[in-house]
């Protein structure tokens, strides 16, 4: 199938393009021409779909998510996970390795990407385990995962408590130039935490989950990667101390970065209230609305790199309890684009040059990956994005398996109306391919 | 007629709330104090007494403020609910509720449950206890103590001595004393104060000594032994000798200051016999005032559904 | 008695229908049901004179006052507070309690009851469980000011300033100081009532806050 994209604004500055024009995508998933003639419409039989007020970037890529499969099922599927992707106008993902078992083998990133294939959506990239059973204790088989297609290295969900083995790990991975991703969680600090230390703590008589927890891992894994050569992505920073320290580490040449959520953008202690909902516990949880702010500038500003989701699922019964009993985490594929759209893009705080380098450029970058720019003969792998298109989030927007989002209800500005993988539709008009 | 709908913590009360419940627990009390105890009040009302965690002390006093009201009370117990057995809160109270009761009473272990119930029921809410969060009918029991003994809560200055981090009644008892015009100041180690006293509107203060003196109620908090493991304190004695209050210190209280405690007290730690028996402590004082208080909460938030109008 | 209408409102031109009692036929009425309660228990012996808040209360201490300018004995005056006997509490809560005051022995008393309106007999209902729960009384008689009908339980008042045939629709009320600026009994259309008592409630509670700001 052929496809024209007529009349979209193109942003990709990997090719320095920024102007109105006409895509076609040839049926050979590549693109065949940009701002094609005539002819080359007519021996194309392209469906025509009209990008008038909207804008077309290189497919999304979030490098965070997490789908529960194999082992967790019933929070959530691969074909289900990819579902909520092409929903959100992501074209990729990564997936984080703590299933069950965890993806520390060869094995699971080879089923991985075979029920990914299966789901036919967004492409998955497996991220692979840095330690057996992410216990931080021995190295994981990291070369037979590299092998199998594993992108990237981490063992998120648990910070690696001993910094010898962090070091160990990362003098090993780097000689198969992949990035190791950093969960930074001081387990002596943070305890049981499971909300801010500070205000929220005291306030809701609540675990504090202090700050220095992270950025004492963030502190030590850069230092640790100056020693070893090995590249370090500390995965969603939280703090203004911690964005500080990632800002350094550039300063002084250092392989680093780092990546932001949208909800650590967006939201912020005050956001918890007594109402105790479980949809606002998330790990690392909610800083204060300083550090939100510290935030948002570093990834306007280009100190962070990577805007992920951190997708979550849960089952709804699993949420339904106790705040100190449920398990950390939100949904957020589907959300994310239309929350930095609503509160960034459009307001001009960041302009869609930026918007491209954090959802497409930089992640691929960092997964070693190759690049997918706008340009004649390059994979037809797009998101075309419709930046005025008003919704409010409910939980029939989610194309996922789960609903645990503190977004229900939220009114957003925007989304993505199509995406495509290679020339494959797998959103059109808002609604995800079958 | 109170401004909330359920008891889940002090900081939703108005001053005029709290003033109700304070004036109503006096008439309660002049009842609990005659013959016959029990009222015909809330005769054919259900009162769920869902403690998912043990406690005596609160569990009997909520029981017999039930019972001298004249309501009828069906006690679930931690042990013997399904709680343990691995139900989901939700689910225990869909059950009970599907029994048309009128209000539960909750004790729990985690921050947040009674919110749980309350957005799961129509009937009432009162929490008995919840976590590290929250106790309210502590800290009014505390007010109508002291008050009943000052004639005033406006301005009186209140130090709450030991772990106020792991403690729900500080959690209740700061914020309530703020509403009606109290100062309050935490003491204790830094190990035991929580990451920000002035949330609560609370000033902190790390040596006992510096504020005794200035202080019109001393509270003393019970230092849990099973809070020792984390090594917040080196040792019941080193912890005893720092801010423990004996008859040494307690002679630098002011002449009218008294000493509280919310029980069971650690005698020789927090504080010694001689102060615990002395006439300045209120302790048996805010037991007793206990079952009125939670007579007047029950009392109050059941009658507040006149909306029903009789002709 | 000269029945008048068109007595003095409340200001805001709502006015009762008739004023049955005014001030003085009150005060007739109180000095002659002291002489019956005092004839009746053959002089002041065991005899304790309880009110039932608010108004009783105001009444029970007239009726006291009369009996010690009769006898010269100054009889136990007691005040029952009825709410937390009600038999229709969450419909009607009383979210002001006053405090039941028994001062007296109650085992073996002659208590006199006293309320200003009889109505229903509801109220008379929950003030003898209300006294029975303080002690046995010997024996238990009922004063009120005015019986208007309408009984739904078997009680019946002992002594009765003045007996009122009233419509249900009607509300029939004791004005009394410190409550009101006037003493008098008055039957109002219900729904006047209604209206003018909201408009007092209000002005009562401005008049407090008021009060509260200034401090």
């Amino acid at each position: 199938m052929s496809y024209l994209i007529s009349g979209a604004r193109v942003v990709d500055p990997q090719v320095d393009l920024d102007r109105v024009a006409g895509v076609l995508v040839g049926d050979d998933g590549r693109i065949a021409a940009i701002d094609p003639s005539d002819d080359e419409v007519r021996a194309a039989d392209p469906v025509v779909i009209d990008g008038h007020g909207q804008v077309l970037v290189p497919g999304l890529f979030d490098m965070h998510v997490h789908f529960r499969d194999p082992g967790q099922e019933y929070k959530e599927t691969i074909a289900g996970g990819v579902r909520a992707a092409a929903k959100g106008g992501y074209t990729d993902v990564a997936t984080m390795p703590n299933t069950t078992p965890v993806c520390d083998t060869g094995t699971v990133v080879t089923y991985q990407l075979q029920k990914a294939a299966e789901a036919n959506l967004a492409r998955v990239h497996p991220i692979g385990a840095l330690t057996m059973g992410e216990r931080g204790e021995q190295l994981a088989e990291i070369g037979d995962m590299v092998q199998a297609g594993a992108c990237a290295f981490s063992d998120d969900g648990h910070g690696v408590q001993y910094a010898g083995i962090m070091r160990t790990v990362m003098d090993y991975v780097k000689q198969f130039d992949r990035v190791v991703i950093s969960h930074c969680q001081d387990d002596s600090l943070v305890g049981k935490g499971v909300v801010n230390e500070g205000v929220v703590s005291t306030r809701l008589g609540l675990a504090g989950w202090p700050a220095q927890g992270e950025e004492i891992h963030i502190d030590r894994d850069i230092q640790l990667s100056e020693l070893t050569g090995c590249a370090f992505h500390a995965a969603h920073v939280t703090t203004a101390a911690g964005v500080e320290m990632v800002r350094a580490a550039k300063e002084r040449g250092d392989d680093v970065t780092c990546e932001v959520c949208p909800h650590h953008l967006f939201l912020c202690e005050d956001d918890i209230t007594d109402a105790y909902d479980t949809n606002f516990k998330m790990n690392p949880p909610l800083r204060t609305a300083e550090d939100a702010r510290a935030l948002r500038e570093a990834l306007c500003d280009g100190t962070i790199d990577c805007l992920v989701s951190d997708h979550a699922p849960h089952a709804t019964h699993e949420k339904q309890v106790e705040f100190e009993r449920a398990p950390f985490g939100i949904v957020g594929l589907e959300t994310e684009l239309p929350l930095v759209l609503t509160h960034l893009v459009n307001p001009g705080l960041m302009t869609w040059q930026r918007l491209v380098e954090v959802t497409a450029v930089n992640p691929r970058r960092r997964c070693r990956l190759d690049p997918v720019r706008i340009e004649v003969g390059g994979e037809a792998t797009l998101t075309l994005v419709n930046p005025h298109d008003p919704f409010t989030v409910t939980e029939d927007f989610l194309a996922g398996s789960a609903h645990n989002t503190p977004f229900i209800g939220a009114r957003l500005d925007g989304r993505a109306s199509h995406a495509f993988v290679c020339g494959h539709a797998i959103l059109m008009d808002g609604k995800v391919a079958c | 007629m109170l401004s909330v709908r359920n008891l889940i913590n002090t900081p939703s009360l108005t001053r005029d709330d709290i003033r109700q419940i304070l004036d109503t627990a006096a008439t309660f009390e002049q009842v609990n104090s005659r013959t016959i105890k029990k009222l015909p009040t809330l005769r054919g009302r259900t009162i769920v007494n869902l403690f998912l965690e043990p406690s005596t002390r609160t569990k009997s006093s909520f029981e017999l403020a039930c019972k001298r009201l004249g309501a009828d009370t069906l006690s679930v117990a931690g042990s013997s609910s399904s709680v343990v057995k691995g139900e989901s809160l939700v689910d225990t109270v869909l059950t009970l509720d599907a029994m048309n009761v009128d209000m539960f009473i909750c004790r729990a272990k985690y921050a947040g449950s009674p919110e749980i119930i309350a957005r799961t029921t129509g009937a009432r809410v009162i929490n008995a206890g919840d976590g590290k969060h929250a106790h309210p009918t502590q800290a009014l029991l505390d007010l109508y103590t002291m008050r009943k003994r000052f004639g005033r809560l406006e301005g009186l200055r209140v130090g709450i001595v030991g772990d106020s981090l792991h403690s729900r009644v500080v959690g209740s008892l700061v914020p309530a004393l703020r509403t009606v015009g109290a100062e309050v100041t935490l003491v204790g180690p830094a190990t035991f104060l929580p990451a920000a006293p002035e949330a609560l509107g609370a000033t902190s203060c790390a040596r006992i000594d510096d504020v005794l003196g200035d202080l019109d109620v001393v509270y003393m908090l019970r230092v849990q032994n099973e809070r020792l493991d984390g090594a917040a304190i080196p040792s019941v004695r080193e912890y005893a000798a720092l801010y423990g209050l004996d008859a040494r210190r307690a002679a630098r209280m002011r002449p009218e200051a008294v000493v509280m405690h919310p029980g069971p007290v650690n005698r020789g730690v927090e504080l010694t016999s001689e102060v615990a028996d002395s006439p300045r402590a209120l302790i048996l004082n805010q037991v007793n005032a206990g079952v009125s208080v939670r007579m007047a909460a029950i009392y109050l938030l059941l009658g507040g559904e006149s909306d029903v109008v009789s002709d | 008695m000269t029945e008048q209408t068109n007595r003095p409102d409340d200001g805001r031109g709502l006015a009762p229908k008739t004023v049955v009692m005014d001030e003085e036929a009150l005060g007739r009425a109180l000095t002659r049901i002291a002489h019956e309660i005092l004839e009746a228990n053959d002089g002041a012996d065991r005899l304790a004179v309880v009110g039932i808040v608010t108004r009783g209360k105001v009444l029970a201490k007239m009726l006291v006052d009369r009996i010690e300018q009769i006898e010269g004995v100054r009889v136990p005056l007691g005040s029952l507070d009825i709410s937390l006997y009600r038999d229709d509490y969450g419909h009607r809560l009383s979210p002001v309690l006053h405090s039941t005051s028994l001062p007296f022995d109650v085992d073996g008393s002659h208590v006199v009851l006293v309320d200003d309106v009889l109505f229903t007999g509801r109220t008379i209902r929950a003030a003898l469980d209300a006294l029975m729960d303080y002690g046995r009384p010997q024996c238990v008689r009922l004063a009120v000011v005015v019986d208007r009908g309408h009984r739904e339980l078997p009680i019946r008042a002992d002594y009765v300033g003045k007996n009122v045939p009233s419509a249900r629709s009607e509300t029939v009320r004791l004005a009394l100081p410190p409550f009101d600026d006037h003493a008098a009994v008055e039957i109002w259309d219900a729904r006047d009532w209604a209206r003018a008592k909201e408009l007092r409630d209000r002005a009562a509670r401005a008049d407090e806050s008021g009060k509260e700001a200034r401090q």
